[in-house]
């Protein structure tokens, strides 16, 4: 069998994985931070995948995991306290774990690159913005300091940063929320990464400043063709951006599926819960939905589904088995493609 | 910023004024007399003494004594005569500072050198052996009274090891001011290590230091940019006015290793009750303190974008 290697007119082609698989893979990855308390199990056996072009968002409460396995994405974890026993985390093929650390960096940046939640915080407040884009490529390309600077008032431009070259050497707190996140998307930009990662990149903006922002990177993503990872508590920036969604809960997936899919017929409690406390307008003074409960404790995991203290559905077998994130079928057996459930009674939950 | 410089340097009129009295106060009320001091434990007639007593103008009140001690300043930067000698404050301060200037910067150097490198290390290494073995050398350092490590490392180094001079000869080489420099040098390097180790293992932690490390910049650069440029901020302004205070002299080092800098002069000048050239010599330290102040917010402007005057 022969694959048939197509040369297509999209542009900036970028090619998957030196074995034709995703750009970025993740496989049962797990990561531990031990405590003095015990051992914190954040993430127990994530697996997802990213093509390029392609956008994931990964959606969950605080807590869930999400930013920890983005960030052993990216190897900014510090180890110790974290651990990853186990996991193989693939990106064009090659596992990202076992390589050196200078292999690592010179991933991080170049080809992976990842935007911040809180800019202002994540800039360094006593260097110029100019400064800190141009050092990407003054480390990664070996520019002078002067073309640096000139590369770094295109990224501004690029971000739609007005009066760019006026603003570069001014500092991160002379911005405001909205403009500073641009800078940080233009430093995750700067060398055109295969692989951008950003964790609730509008958490800390206000709403219409979120949707600009959203759309900036999308409209970026689009042109360079990259993959992007979207990590999220906010259903309404998912449903715009997003293709695919994987829905965390205490370190694992619950449930995965194409966005519509995921809005249309949830396949998990959780992410019905999830859908059911958006506030709506034609239910306008009605009490507002919330999943009962609190995010389980890391260091005591539930045994079971981890979700079942707070599963309106939880029945015996929830509190002794723990689901596997199986394929979620039609009510006739037919596939859904890429859709898969980690509960027991998905099907119930389905269909209904 | 011009007009920040100004503003600062017109508050030093009044900070001046208000430290040269309340020296030139304290002074007066301290019990004894230069003029009598003078005659030690020879006989003389009051009358030889009122002469000299209005010679030196001791006889009017504190407060036109004081008066005309600033006019002189001001006026003819006359800081007035060492009663015991005759010769002008300025000329004694002129032989003295040098020394101590000498001391003083090779004492700052060993200070902000070590200081910062011993921080560093143990800030990135925070919780771990070698923190640990800093913070409590740091604490015999600052723990140990000045005069007693002095005497010891005199004792161990140079004459029992012979590594380095016993006392100071010739205030010109640099060799035979180490010694006493180090010793000058232990409690503030010890406090410059501290505050670094503090500064460095915090901003370790930031969220600027997690995008330098993501955005793949190699360790060296990760320290030595991003890390150090905002933890060092605290450890000059230290730095700073501790420069201003090693200018004053150290008494204490100074009589131990027998150098002649301005920390013996004020000594020689209180036990001698001799007032003028007390705040003679007090007065140009507060001139040398309150600049090396100035310079040390004007560098913080600089290294701390955050930071504007206007």
């Amino acid at each position: 069998m022969t694959t048939i290697q197509k040369v297509s007119a999209v542009p900036s082609p970028r090619d998957a994985g030196e074995d034709g698989g995703p750009l970025l893979e993740v496989r049962d990855l797990h990561v531990e931070f031990h405590t003095r308390d015990g051992v914190v199990k954040a993430v127990n056996g994530v697996n997802y995948s990213v093509n390029a072009g392609e956008t994931l968002a990964v959606l969950g409460e605080s807590g869930s995991g999400k930013s920890v396995t983005a960030q052993a994405i990216m190897g900014i974890l510090d180890m110790p306290p974290a651990k990853i026993p186990q996991g193989e985390i693939r990106f064009r093929g090659q596992d990202m774990l076992t390589m050196s650390a200078e292999e690592r960096r010179k991933i991080r940046g170049r080809r992976i690159s990842m935007i911040f939640q809180d800019a202002l915080s994540s800039l360094n407040p006593v260097l110029s913005v100019g400064y800190q884009l141009g050092e990407m490529f003054r480390v990664h390309q070996g520019l002078s300091k002067k073309e640096a600077k000139t590369r770094a008032v295109e990224l501004m431009d690029r971000v739609k940063i007005p009066a760019a070259k006026a603003r570069v050497d001014d500092y991160p707190h002379q911005f405001s929320g909205g403009m500073r996140q641009r800078i940080m998307i233009a430093m995750a930009l700067a060398l055109e990464p295969d692989l951008i990662i950003a964790d609730e990149p509008t958490t800390a903006l206000d709403v219409t400043v979120q949707a600009q922002v959203m759309d900036l990177l999308a409209e970026l993503q689009r042109e360079y063709n990259m993959g992007l990872i979207l990590i999220t508590h906010d259903l309404g920036v998912v449903a715009d951006v997003a293709d695919k969604i994987a829905v965390m809960y205490a370190g694992r997936i619950v449930e995965q599926a194409p966005v519509h899919d995921l809005y249309k017929r949830p396949a998990h409690p959780y992410t019905r819960g999830l859908l059911d406390s958006i506030p709506r307008l034609d239910h306008k003074g009605q009490e507002l939905f919330a999943i009962k409960g609190l995010p389980p404790n890391l260091l005591r995991i539930p045994s079971g589904c981890a979700f079942n203290p707070r599963c309106p559905k939880a029945q015996d077998i929830c509190r002794t088995q723990i689901p596997e994130l199986e394929p979620v079928t039609e009510r006739d057996g037919s596939e859904l493609p890429g859709r898969a459930a980690a509960c027991h009674f998905w099907k119930e939950t389905i269909h209904g | 910023m011009g007009r920040y410089v100004a503003r600062r340097l017109l508050q030093m009129i009044p900070v001046f004024i208000g430290t040269t009295l309340l020296i030139f106060l304290m002074v007066y009320a301290l019990p004894g007399d230069p003029v009598r001091g003078l005659f030690g434990d020879k006989a003389t007639t009051p009358s030889v003494i009122r002469a000299l007593r209005h010679e030196y103008g001791l006889d009017k009140p504190v407060l036109v004594q004081y008066w005309d001690f600033m006019k002189g300043i001001v006026l003819h930067f006359d800081f007035g005569k060492q009663i015991a000698s005759g010769r002008p404050v300025t000329e004694i301060l002129g032989e003295a500072f040098p020394v101590t200037l000498r001391l003083a910067s090779l004492a700052f150097v060993i200070e902000a050198v070590i200081g910062i490198v011993l921080g560093v290390v143990a800030g990135l290494r925070a919780g771990k052996a070698a923190d640990t073995v800093i913070l409590f050398f740091t604490l015999l350092l600052i723990s140990v009274p000045v005069f007693v490590l002095g005497y010891i490392l005199q004792t161990v180094f140079a004459i029992n090891l012979g590594w380095l001079e016993p006392s100071v000869t010739d205030p010109t080489d640099f060799n035979q001011l180490l010694l006493p420099a180090i010793v000058l040098a232990s409690a503030s390097l010890a406090y410059v290590a501290r505050l670094s180790r503090t500064s460095v293992a915090e901003n370790l932690r930031a969220d600027y230091m997690r995008t330098a490390i993501a955005k793949g910049l190699p360790r060296r650069r990760v320290v030595g940019v991003h890390l150090l440029r905002n933890s060092l901020i605290p450890v000059v302004t230290f730095l700073g006015t501790d420069l201003g205070a090693l200018m004053g002299g150290a008494i204490v080092t100074e009589g131990i290793f027998n150098i002649h800098g301005v920390g013996g002069t004020i000594a020689d000048s209180i036990t001698r009750r001799e007032g003028t050239t007390l705040v003679g010599l007090v007065t140009i330290l507060v001139l040398v303190y309150l600049v090396c102040s100035l310079i040390v917010d004007l560098l913080y402007a600089v290294l701390d974008p955050r930071i504007r005057y206007a």
